[in-house]
């Protein structure tokens, strides 16, 4: 029953190194610099701290005279030199730039983190269960699609704003966009991993744990679980990008971050006022990093579905 | 002697991957004489499909015939254009598929299908194809042919389904029928049903069947010859009273030792160990040497060619190559 | 004499297959049911092998996932070593688990694809508490050891292993518990013939060495006839024969075990008579009435057509026919 001639197996890196997905990654000159791009816009983010040369958040800091620098020119009052510019305020463009990315990222994040524990969790028990639990969670993710994503958190903003004290406002401000953008989004998560589990759950390995009496929330979430991953990933990359430009969207009308914590949203917003008065760097550089980040995040994910295509099995 | 409808010459056919090409069959040469049923056995992966695949040219990309020769009747159909190609596929050869559900389409009627098959091979009215239509239904046994043949697929069952199939593989007149595992999907009693109209219709007009299977047993029953593939390669062909019973080839012998049957006593099935290489990892020599009791040191060297033996049998295995060689090493 | 494991009685299970309520009202049309298996009574005692074969339609792999809980009886009793199976209670059934367990019939579908194969096995020792730790690893490396892979296979994922490989792994994971009684749905159909007889093999060294009891379920006459020590035939539901294995098939006594076991294909070329084949199962939805296997038995009668034909013993067990309650048996 031996295997008959054993070549050395190779090792866990080398496998992964070798498998269909790497390779068609390094194949990929667009996944690989859309990944660049995105790693780099990340990286700056998280390190924004250490790079950026000014803290435009700390009003302390701000001098109402550095502000509608041009990039690359000495204030006409202070002398100081600003790489993007400054804006009306006298923040220091590029700086915000890399806080106001920090925050864009940092809400995509968290909303579709909560988007894809809402989402799977309903879609896993809609697809085990069946029956009237499965119609009515269908029901009500119907009745939800039916709103437009950016009404539905303009809504539900509103309702926060009617429950929370105004000194805590702000403060909560980042959180409600949050679960804004989540609560928007969490249906597409649930109707894939929906799908999923009622196929999974007709497969004999599930068949094979029922035997043996696991309790059903372990078979949803050790068995069946691993399973339905791949599409949720895909969703998930594609809505990162959605995420971002939906917080920069509410910020732009005015409902997202406070503007004392300017995001990449605001600063478009806040830019788009000056664009025809002649200072144009206040819109370009945000809304060009807004692009830039959206745009590879989107493209690594229509890579990675692709990559993850059944036909490569 | 009449010359053979189809003849296969060192048919080599690849899968190019990105890890190197797959050789998925090597060299296979056979001939199927007018009139004459030949099964093609062989387990998962042996290349049965494809064989029948490459000679009515349906290959799916990246596979592709690397070389060797397919001859119909005399003429040359390897190389052919495709529009030549599929002049022919329907018309000169017909193919059986195994999965009845699928290989009607659902949204036609019975009828349809057939009469569009019929007239795009055959220059004949609409009517008259009609009538030929319901003439061959009811030679392939199904009842009431006249007033099913309107019936769309589903309201068939299984073996009805197969029976259509058997149909409108033949409606052209072909000279050759490919069966490709045509009783696998259905319940043992359907299948010799099926089996035996086939064998009835094809020998009454006069085509030839190329039956690709992996059950011995419907082999037994139904072909005249048999070639048994493994990894890609011919190990055997010939009579198939002797194949079964006197099975040259070790692989063979292995194959028949362990299939259970109604009549046999052994308290243990005969085991062959291990497992069928991958395509990807085929040994050097002959590609079943790691698993065969009577290698010997040529078997590892040299791809072995096909013998020829008694009654038109070959054999493609080193042990029958002179008397010698049965000599040195048993 | 030995005791019996498992009994089954009167065992019945009714689908809901109707249309949707507001289709129904508008079409005016009643529910409808679908019985897959009908009153099936039978035992099965300590270390034998019982088969339940049938075609499509006979309701075996409905009365397996019965016995183990998968699906749950619209009537009958099932009892495990003289306790009644009550599937929904918790606490009680626990412990009757351990004793029993299941090999499927896809050896892709039934591994977890993400899970290491290790863990696969272990599962049931951990959903038990059987062992800890170090024990874990110790047990599983014994058990891939016993059904013929290696320790160091715990870590690969199952992908990387053939259908064959795959088969002994679910083997591997069905003993961990240490059971008394496993039953095994269809479990070598899909696998090629060589591998097949490597794992029957496996199976009749395990029930050796472990006192296991085996129900076997398969479409495979001689498979089961290899395997088993008595066989129930199934048609449409109801269990027409019992009888044990090797007079079953030298002295069959219901006429659907005659038909099947014509319809088998004869691999040693014996040449013996065999009586055509008539007829397709027919959809159980709608089954005929009375006996219903009289729209394509040779020897039906009137009474056929009207009763439901009881249980009578026979010179080799029990069968389901009118022809044994008339004055002269067949």
């Amino acid at each position: 029953m031996s295997d008959i001639i054993k070549k050395p197996e190779p090792g866990r890196v080398a496998r992964a190194w070798d498998s269909d997905i790497s390779y068609s990654f390094r194949k990929s000159p667009l996944a690989i610099v859309a990944a660049g791009v995105s790693l780099l816009i990340i990286l700056a983010a998280i390190f924004a701290p250490w790079i950026a040369p000014h803290d435009p958040f700390n009003p302390a800091t701000l001098n109402l005279m550095d502000g509608f620098t041009p990039p690359m020119e000495p204030n006409q009052f202070t002398g100081n030199t600003y790489w993007l510019g400054t804006d009306n305020q006298g923040r220091d463009v590029f700086s915000t730039i890399l806080y106001g990315a920090r925050i864009s990222l940092f809400v995509g994040f968290m909303a579709v983190a909560f988007a894809m524990v809402l989402g799977i969790t309903l879609g896993l028990i809609a697809g085990y269960r069946g029956g009237w639990v499965d119609s009515l969670l269908m029901r009500v993710a119907d009745v939800q699609l039916t709103f437009p994503s950016i009404l539905l958190a303009l809504l539900i903003f509103g309702v926060a704003r009617g429950f929370i004290p105004p000194a805590y406002r702000e403060a909560m401000a980042i959180w409600v966009l949050i679960v804004a953008i989540g609560l928007s989004e969490w249906v597409q998560y649930a109707r894939v991993v929906r799908g999923a589990t009622m196929v999974e759950k007709s497969k004999e390995y599930v068949q094979a744990a029922r035997v043996i009496g696991a309790h059903p929330a372990k078979i949803l979430i050790r068995h069946i679980l691993p399973n339905v991953m791949g599409p949720v990933l895909v969703i998930a990359t594609i809505g990162l990008a959605l995420a971002i430009i939906a917080e920069a969207t509410l910020s732009f009308l005015g409902v997202g971050v406070p503007s004392t914590q300017p995001s990449l949203g605001t600063l478009i917003r806040i830019g788009q006022g000056f664009l025809f008065s002649g200072e144009w760097w206040i819109l370009l550089f945000p809304s060009l990093t807004l692009l830039a980040l959206a745009l590879s995040v989107n493209l690594l994910g229509d890579w990675l579905r692709d990559a993850l295509n059944p036909r490569l099995r | 002697m009449k010359p053979p409808i189809l003849s296969v010459r060192d048919l080599v056919v690849e899968f190019p991957t990105r890890r190197g090409t797959l050789r998925a069959l090597d060299h296979v040469s056979f001939d199927i004489a007018e009139g004459e049923v030949l099964g093609m056995v062989g387990e998962s992966g042996a290349g049965k499909s494809l064989t029948g695949a490459a000679i009515i040219g349906l290959l799916e990309p990246p596979g592709r015939v690397a070389s060797g020769e397919i001859w119909l009747r005399g003429e040359r159909i390897d190389n052919l254009p495709r529009e030549k190609m599929r002049r022919i596929r329907g018309r000169r050869i017909g193919m059986v598929f195994q999965d009845p559900l699928t290989s009607l389409n659902p949204l036609y009627t019975v009828a349809e299908q057939l009469i569009e098959t019929i007239r795009t091979h055959m220059d004949v009215s609409d009517k008259e194809a009609r009538k030929r239509a319901v003439a061959l239904l009811d030679r392939v046994g199904i009842p009431a042919a006249a007033r099913r043949i309107d019936d769309y697929p589903h309201h068939f069952s299984g073996g009805m389904r197969q029976r259509v199939v058997i149909a409108l593989a033949l409606c052209a007149e072909p000279e050759l029928v490919i069966a490709d595992e045509p009783t696998t999907a259905l319940d043992v009693s359907v299948q010799a049903q099926i089996i035996d109209v086939l064998k009835e219709i094809c020998a009454e007009r006069g085509a030839s069947v190329m039956l690709i299977t992996h059950d011995m047993g419907v082999i037994a029953e139904t072909a005249d010859r048999v070639a048994v593939l493994y990894a890609g390669r011919l190990a055997e062909i010939g009579p198939v009273r002797d194949v079964i019973q006197a099975a040259e080839h070790p692989y063979t012998a292995g194959l028949m030792g362990s299939i259970p049957t109604l009549t046999q006593t052994a308290e243990r099935l005969t085991q062959i160990p291990g497992s069928m290489p991958r395509l990807n990892a085929i040994p050097q020599g002959c590609a079943f040497n790691p698993r065969c009791t009577k290698a010997f040191d040529r078997c590892f060297r040299d791809q072995p060619d096909l013998i020829p033996r008694a009654d038109g049998r070959q054999v493609a295995c080193w042990l029958y190559e002179t008397a010698k060689s049965e000599v040195s090493n048993g | 004499m030995a005791d019996v494991l498992l009994s089954v009685e009167g065992l019945t299970r009714r689908f809901d297959v109707s249309k949707p309520w507001l289709n129904r009202v508008i079409e005016r049309e009643g529910k409808q049911f679908l019985t897959a298996t009908e009153d099936v009574g039978f035992e099965i005692k300590r270390g034998e092998t019982f088969a339940l074969v049938g075609e499509s339609g006979s309701g075996k792999s409905t009365i397996a996932k019965m016995i183990v809980g998968l699906l749950e009886p619209s009537a009958g009793v099932i009892k495990f070593d003289g306790q009644e199976m009550d599937f929904a209670s918790g606490a009680a059934m626990r412990t009757l688990r351990r004793r029993f367990q299941m090999i499927f019939q896809d050896p892709f579908a039934s591994l977890n694809p993400r899970w290491r194969v290790e863990d696969i096995i272990a599962e049931p020792i951990h959903t038990f508490g059987l062992l800890r730790g170090a024990e874990v690893s110790n047990e599983v490396g014994r058990l891939l050891d016993l059904v013929g892979l290696s320790a160091a296979d715990g870590t690969k994922f199952p992908h990387e292993f053939s259908g064959g490989q795959r088969q002994r792994i679910a083997i591997a994971r069905a003993l961990s518990s240490k059971p008394e009684f496993i039953v095994c749905d269809e479990p070598t159909s899909a696998l090629d013939v060589s591998v097949q007889a490597q794992i029957l093999n496996l199976m009749r060294d395990l029930q050796d060495e472990f006192g296991l009891t085996y129900l076997l379920i398969s479409h495979d006459l001689s498979v089961v006839r290899h395997m088993a020590n008595r066989i129930g035939v199934l048609y449409l539901g109801r269990l027409v024969e019992v009888a044990e294995s090797k007079r079953l098939f030298t002295d069959p006594q219901h006429p659907y075990t005659r038909m099947l076991l014509d319809a088998v294909p004869d691999l040693a070329l014996s040449g013996r008579r065999r009586m055509p084949v008539t007829g397709e199962i027919p959809n159980p939805i709608n089954p005929p009435s009375g006996c219903t296997f009289h729209p394509r038995c040779p020897k039906v009668m009137d009474i056929c057509r009207r009763e439901v034909p009881r249980i009578t013993t026979t010179a080799t067990g029990t069968a389901e026919c009118h022809l044994l309650t008339t004055e002269d048996a067949t």
